[in-house]
């Protein structure tokens, strides 16, 4: 993996009136990366994807894309990136194929009716194509959004929330796309979410923020340490289960959900040993999950920013 | 990019429905008319030249195409900047409010570009509302009532224009009428520029015009110095073609502040929308 920087924000700030919406935020987005941007509702994520994007001024700090700035060099980054901002919006009086033919025209690339409809296909609306945008679904609006976004083939692709108002089916889909862009084109993406599971499985960087700052950044199994999972076994007595595992291993914090459940970390090479130990003791273990950390990271993350 | 953008701006006012609305409302108003007009024209004449037939005598088709023409003209020049800024007061703003003004300014042009792309299409959209009008002012109404002098009632009394010298004097007048309400479209951009919807800026852009109308009527001596630059003093300069002889310099003074207020609305609106945080 390269570590050229394709985006770089330095102590990033943007005030509206008396309201500090980001006040120093830093990060560095490497080529190839998928950069999961998290944080709570009103931390500055929008914010800050407004100020990669020239949508936002920002009053201090530096944002800079393919080595070059806005102030000198505004058409020439903007050309590279496909972008959807919290929600794709099309002139609802006109047909996706219209307005992607609309996107298009101004992308700086060249784009013919052939590409539109391969791209209509691609994500699942070529039958759609002569339809009016203002019939369309939440789900096939956020479809027609990453058509507009990889339509001119562009470098860096920046998806605030692409998966809200999608099937799962749909998620899931826009996840093999982040994935293979990332594979087989080597794209950067760029990946605001709230569903931190997804973040999770695709991401491979991330940076978090709360509250305008910059809380942590770096490798996504660097700060989840991929081999500690915290894992939830369903057995017929989960009171004898604690018990064999509290014995076997002393020091792990088991904690008891309820008669079936319990839930206590492991080191991913633990798990099978613990369920041979369950089953040599007579106790049945009908499951055994991971449960999602990085969900448990980030509230840790954002609720010791709150005591703080 | 200029030109691309143009395009897409022609395609986005060609598709909305609100853009027929105003060629439909004048079609309409057009319409009544010169049904008013077939239906009892010749009492509406003989009212007006009745004052003068004491000193006077009428003869000939007085109630003809031209005539007509210029009554629509004079009656519709008032209404017309409601239907053009219907459009253009939401070519910006509505865009804003719709969310697509997001994707448009990620695209790789400039936003004083977008700006001009979209006064462009107004002005191209104001040409065609204006020739819309003198369409059916001129072509359907001469077409129904035929050709003849045109006697027009001005200040100073009648001024009678023969047949032969009236087309060129509607032709300039359009043209100078065509400014005029370009100046309203440059008006409803710029204040649109500063709204997120287009409520807004239409509201805003006839409240300016009342206004400023106010002012201009009103007799009132510190007013004075400013009516000469209100673009609504402008707004009729194009019957000043209608009189004889033309006064060439009052309407020269018109056509350059009116391109004075073009050129200072449109560069308001590029400063405002390269400077505007888009938040919407």
């Amino acid at each position: 993996m390269t570590t050229e920087p394709i985006i770089r924000v330095e102590h990033l700030a943007k005030r509206f009136g008396t309201f500090e919406a980001v006040k120093d935020v830093s990060f560095t987005v490497n080529r190839g990366d998928v950069f999961g941007f998290l944080g709570p509702n009103g931390a500055g994520k929008s914010t800050t994807i407004r100020c990669l994007l020239s949508l936002i001024r920002p009053d201090a700090g530096k944002v800079e894309l393919f080595g070059k700035s806005y102030a000198n060099e505004r058409s020439a980054i903007l050309a590279n990136i496909g972008s959807i901002i919290e929600k794709p919006d099309f002139y609802r009086y006109l047909s996706a194929e219209r307005n992607l033919e609309i996107f298009a025209r101004i992308s700086g690339a060249n784009v013919g009716k052939k590409e539109i409809a391969e791209m209509l296909d691609f994500v699942g609306l070529g039958d759609r194509g002569k339809h009016k945008v203002k019939g369309f679904s939440h789900g096939m609006k956020q479809r027609l959004g990453i058509a507009q976004t990889l339509l001119h083939q562009p470098e860096l692709i920046i998806l605030d929330e692409p998966t809200t108002g999608l099937d799962p089916q749909g998620i899931v889909e826009i996840r093999n796309l982040i994935l293979r862009l990332r594979t087989e084109q080597n794209k950067t993406v760029v990946l605001s979410s709230h569903q931190l599971s997804e973040i999770e499985l695709i991401a491979n960087r991330m940076v978090i923020i709360n509250k305008g700052k910059t809380i942590v950044e770096g490798a996504v199994q660097d700060l989840l340490d991929a081999n500690d999972l915290q894992v939830r076994i369903e057995t017929d007595d989960a009171g004898a289960a604690k018990s064999v595992i509290v014995a076997a291993y002393p020091t792990t914090d088991v904690t008891q959900l309820n008669a079936r459940e319990l839930e206590f970390p492991v080191h991913k090479d633990q798990v099978h040993l613990i369920n041979q130990l369950l089953v040599n003791a007579g106790i049945p273990v009908h499951a055994i999950e991971p449960k999602r950390k990085l969900e448990d990271y980030f509230m840790n993350i954002i609720s010791s920013e709150h005591v703080a | 990019m200029l030109l691309k953008n143009t395009w897409n701006e022609f395609i986005k006012i060609l598709s909305k429905p609100r853009s027929y609305l105003g060629v439909g409302a004048l079609t309409l108003l057009i319409g009544i008319i010169i049904f008013a007009m077939k239906a009892d024209g010749k009492s509406i004449i003989s009212f007006v030249t009745a004052s003068f037939e004491q000193t006077l005598t009428f003869n000939g088709h007085i109630l003809n195409g031209y005539l007509i023409a210029f009554i629509i003209l004079q009656m519709l020049i008032v209404h017309v900047p409601l239907l053009v800024a219907l459009v253009t007061g939401d070519l910006i703003a509505g865009e804003a409010a719709m969310g697509t003004i997001r994707m448009l300014a990620t695209k790789p042009i400039s936003r004083t570009n977008i700006v001009l792309s979209k006064f462009i299409a107004g002005a191209a959209y104001t040409l065609f509302i204006i020739i819309w009008m003198g369409f059916l002012a001129l072509f359907v109404s001469t077409a129904l009532f035929g050709t003849g002098d045109v006697i027009v009632l001005n200040s100073d009394g009648l001024v009678i224009l023969p047949e032969a010298d009236v087309l060129w004097r509607f032709g300039a007048g359009f043209c100078v009428a065509f400014l005029s309400l370009l100046t309203v479209s440059s008006l409803s951009i710029c204040l649109s520029a500063f709204a997120e919807n287009s409520i807004g800026p239409i509201v805003a852009t006839m409240s300016v015009i009342i206004l400023f109308t106010i002012i201009g009527s009103l007799d009132v001596t510190v007013f004075d110095s400013i009516k000469p630059y209100l673009f609504t003093t402008h707004m009729v300069s194009w019957r000043s073609f209608f009189e004889d002889p033309v006064p060439w310099s009052t309407i020269r003074q018109s056509v350059i502040i009116l391109v004075a207020h073009n050129v200072v609305l449109v560069a308001i609106a590029i400063v405002r929308f390269n400077k505007k945080d888009i938040t919407s």
